[in-house]
């Protein structure tokens, strides 16, 4: 080489709003397995995933076992930081910002707060801007994802409803961020001061996001997606990528459907590819219908 | 030649919205690229930031690797950012089994060199053949480069690191400046492409 480059100075800036947020916008267009297990990590990555759910058991098997959901044993999602090159994510629970401290000090690559898991405050979700690890949150309607932003989430899922592959509560969440953004879009200045108070979300975000015409995060979807097609329809309705939960390693060829709904989600605009994607796949997972779901039950409707 | 060439932005997974609208704001028309027969119209090619070794899997997966590393070992201009970078380089240092690029920039990267996300950082950096002040460098789980061949120009470095290199139409960084809105890296590729074409 010829050239001597120019000296660079100047101190880096760790766990800034664009080092979290850009972090997001790397894994756009794809897809975020759960796994419990270095292997299914393995089966992931291997797949095409963009990045694995470090958890202790999927939400099918929380939903089937009962009793208080935790974050995972810290040698569990480290033997899984292990196993692969592809981004590491966990859960904490809802405002246990403890259980967030320590999957920090774990290195994992995002920390999902979420619904998932049982609850540790039934008021207040973590201050999310005192980390340098960023956090992805979920979100059934636009004040609930605006008031995540605000607690310093750099992405947000769709809730849907975990553990029952079945996509209809996805969608449902997906439409309705997507038409009250569309919604604000639409507002004159004049409007957005109330339509902050309404979605109960600070004015600055709203306004942003009017102007943005859409979050000012990445924004993805999640809980129900069970089979390529229902990747597709969620990307076809907007959401920038799908998590996908039990519905991989409950089903019957886990690697199969994982690669399959990989493809789906890259060819989501492709009816042909979803089609070859979607055949022999063997059992999908047996999933559950929403309205025969008790209230109390129903994960989404945890958190504030 | 056309006044605006065609830029190709690899859409397999990643930030690809930022770069084609950097690559609109530079003056090029952008498209998004996912099959091999979309290759040939392109005057240039930008690989995004993404997971790169999900990229090159699905690369493999649907056909492209072979029809990419022809375009680009035949000349088309083409640049990448993070991800783009290792796909570019002849060799990584700690390859996935049966992670493979596409070439074109004589270099070997290290993966995650400047750590997992907890160390992603911003920081100035000043870029041979960019006027003005130093680009804000947003450095993501981001590589650097561990050793360049002689034909390899080195544009910039960090930490002692080369972070961003030219060779002939190829051009490579550690970090996204589609991530900024300083579009001036992408305005120097466009010249790059508008000069080959």
């Amino acid at each position: 080489m010829s050239s001597t480059p120019p000296a660079t100075p100047a101190a880096p800036a760790t766990g800034t709003a664009r080092v979290k947020r850009g972090m997001a916008e790397q894994l756009k267009g794809g897809v975020i397995m759960d796994v419990v297990t270095p292997e299914q990590a393995k089966i992931a990555e291997d797949a095409g995933a963009v990045a694995v759910m470090a958890l202790e058991r999927v939400p099918a098997d929380i939903r089937k076992d009962g009793g208080v959901a935790r974050m995972s044993d810290p040698d569990m999602i480290e033997s899984i930081i292990e196993a692969v090159s592809i981004p590491v994510m966990a859960k904490s629970r809802i405002g246990h910002f403890v259980e967030a401290q320590v999957l920090q000090s774990l290195g994992v690559d995002y920390i999902d707060e979420s619904e998932v898991l049982t609850p540790a405050d039934e008021a207040n979700h973590s201050d999310k801007w005192s980390f340098t690890t960023p956090f992805v949150c979920g979100a059934t309607n636009l004040g609930e994802a605006l008031r995540r932003v605000a607690e310093g989430a750099a992405m947000i899922r769709s809730k849907g409803e975990a553990g029952t592959g079945n996509v209809v509560e996805a969608v449902r969440h997906l439409r309705q961020i997507k038409a009250e953004i569309g919604r604000l879009a639409a507002c004159d200045q004049h409007e957005l001061y109330a339509a902050a108070k309404e979605l109960r979300a600070p004015y600055e975000l709203v306004a942003e996001t009017a102007a943005l015409g859409r979050l000012p995060v990445v924004l993805f979807s999640a809980g129900g997606v069970a089979t390529p097609a229902d990747a597709a329809l969620m990307r076809q309705l907007g959401a920038e990528g799908v998590f996908v939960g039990s519905g991989i390693f409950k089903s019957g060829d886990p690697a199969r459907r994982a690669a399959a709904i990989v493809r789906a989600t890259t060819f989501f605009d492709d009816p042909k590819a979803v089609a070859d994607a979607s055949r022999n796949l063997g059992e999908a997972m047996v999933g559950i219908n929403c309205d025969t779901l008790p209230e109390t039950e129903r994960y989404a409707n945890r958190g504030w | 030649m056309a006044a605006t060439p065609l830029v190709g932005v690899l859409a397999l997974q990643g930030d690809v919205p930022e770069h084609l609208k950097a690559l609109t704001a530079s003056g090029a028309r952008a498209t998004t690229v996912r099959r091999p027969e979309e290759l040939a119209r392109l005057d240039g090619l930008v690989l995004p930031g993404g997971e790169s070794t999900t990229i090159s899997k699905l690369a493999a997966l649907f056909g492209l690797t072979g029809p990419l590393r022809a375009r680009i070992a035949e000349g088309l201009p083409v640049y990448g950012t993070c991800a783009g970078m290792i796909l570019l380089a002849d060799k990584i240092l700690d390859p996935r089994a049966g992670q493979e690029t596409f070439g074109g920039i004589d270099m070997i990267v290290r993966r995650n060199a400047f750590g997992r996300q907890n160390e992603s950082f911003e920081a100035s950096v000043a870029v041979t053949g960019i006027e003005g002040p130093p680009v804000d460098g947003v450095f993501i789980r981001a590589p650097w480069v561990e050793s360049t061949g002689a034909a390899t120009e080195v544009l910039a470095t960090y930490g002692g690191h080369p972070v961003a290199v030219r060779q002939g139409n190829a051009l490579a960084t550690s970090f996204h400046p589609e991530l900024t809105g300083d579009h001036r890296l992408h305005g120097h590729f466009t010249e790059l492409v508008r000069a080959a074409a």
